[in-house]
């Protein structure tokens, strides 16, 4: 018996590291935003619903918001458009698009067909204010408290559990529906 | 056959002008063009992940390449560069991750792994060389009988 424990116990300890490794390490190091708990960028964009107005942080300064980062080519963006809507029909926070890297053409003709769930949409054209926020991959979403910091990012595909767990969680009691 | 050939030559030159557009976004000097080549090649694509940021085809990692080529033009040293995409990405964008609280176990677990392989290695040895001391023993006491 006593041959087998330390090698046994070496074992198990191995499998635990490398179960840790696999199941948990690349959620935490991806998912978690690197600016959780800090200021959301700065950025001023064209608007894709109204070509002569502009989209910036400085319009969104003292209230919740929450940025949904999305583009025409991307297939989870479609996946979870639906769920945008009912969650535009909320009326809970101001819903605000980051046209990632799109023609806006497409984008328009993607609204037109399948609603636009969005209070104003910022056109980042060349991806810029994608990179400030850390984005690597459509669809992301975004929660920016009424002080301007991040404080939390879905990657993928919203849904409604998510929403309601880790973003209606987060507003202020007053403005829950 | 002379078709083929010249279709192969066209293809063939295709993918060599295909591998020179990304060469195309070289850098006013040999020391900036180096030191792009060093710092993309030690940058996580984020998309893809366990491919650099000068490895990788997709469209993420071109705009982040652009970024890094900005920031050395414009003056930037190798590490704000580095820190500039850290505050946006975290040290997962990093290949070598820096030596700090969370990443520790990173650096000191390959030598805590070693020190345990060192030591059962010494153990066995020193355990063989026992049992073949107490062979010698008996083979001894068999040569005197």
């Amino acid at each position: 018996v006593n041959r087998f424990l330390i090698p046994g116990i070496a074992f198990l300890l191995l499998a635990l590291v490398l179960y840790v490794g696999v199941e948990r390490a690349p959620n935490r190091s991806t998912q978690q935003s690197a600016l959780l708990g800090k200021p959301a960028p700065d950025f001023d964009l064209p608007s894709l619903t109204d070509p002569a107005s502009r989209v910036s942080l400085a319009q969104l300064k003292g209230r919740p918001w929450v940025l949904n980062v999305w583009g025409t080519w991307c297939v989870g963006c479609r996946e979870e458009h639906g769920v945008l809507l009912d969650i535009a029909r909320q009326n809970a926070v101001t819903l605000v698009g980051l046209n990632w890297k799109d023609e806006d053409a497409a984008a328009t003709a993607w609204l037109a067909d399948l609603g636009n769930p969005y209070a104003a949409i910022a056109v980042d054209r060349d991806g810029r204010t994608a990179i400030d926020f850390g984005v690597y991959g459509a669809p992301e979403t975004f929660f920016i408290d009424e002080r301007g910091l991040v404080q939390y990012r879905h990657v993928g595909p919203m849904t409604l559990e998510v929403w309601q767990r880790e973003f209606l969680s987060r507003l202020p009691r007053r403005a829950l529906p | 056959m002379r078709f083929w050939t010249g279709t192969l030559a066209a293809l063939l030159l295709g993918c060599a002008l295909d591998v020179a557009a990304v060469d195309l976004e070289s850098l006013p000097t040999a020391e900036l063009q180096s030191r792009y080549e060093a710092l993309t090649h030690e940058l996580r694509c984020m998309q893809c992940q366990n491919q650099s940021l000068a490895d990788s085809p997709v469209g993420l990692a071109s705009d982040l390449r652009r970024e890094v080529r900005e920031m050395l033009i414009a003056g930037k040293s190798d590490q704000q560069i580095r820190d500039h995409l850290v505050q946006r990405y975290g040290n997962f964008i990093l290949f070598r991750p820096p030596f700090e609280a969370g990443t520790a176990w990173v650096w000191i677990a390959p030598f805590v792994l070693l020190a345990v392989g060192v030591f059962v290695a010494f153990r066995i040895v020193r355990q063989r060389r026992q049992l073949v001391a107490a062979d010698d023993s008996v083979v001894d006491t068999d040569e005197r009988l």
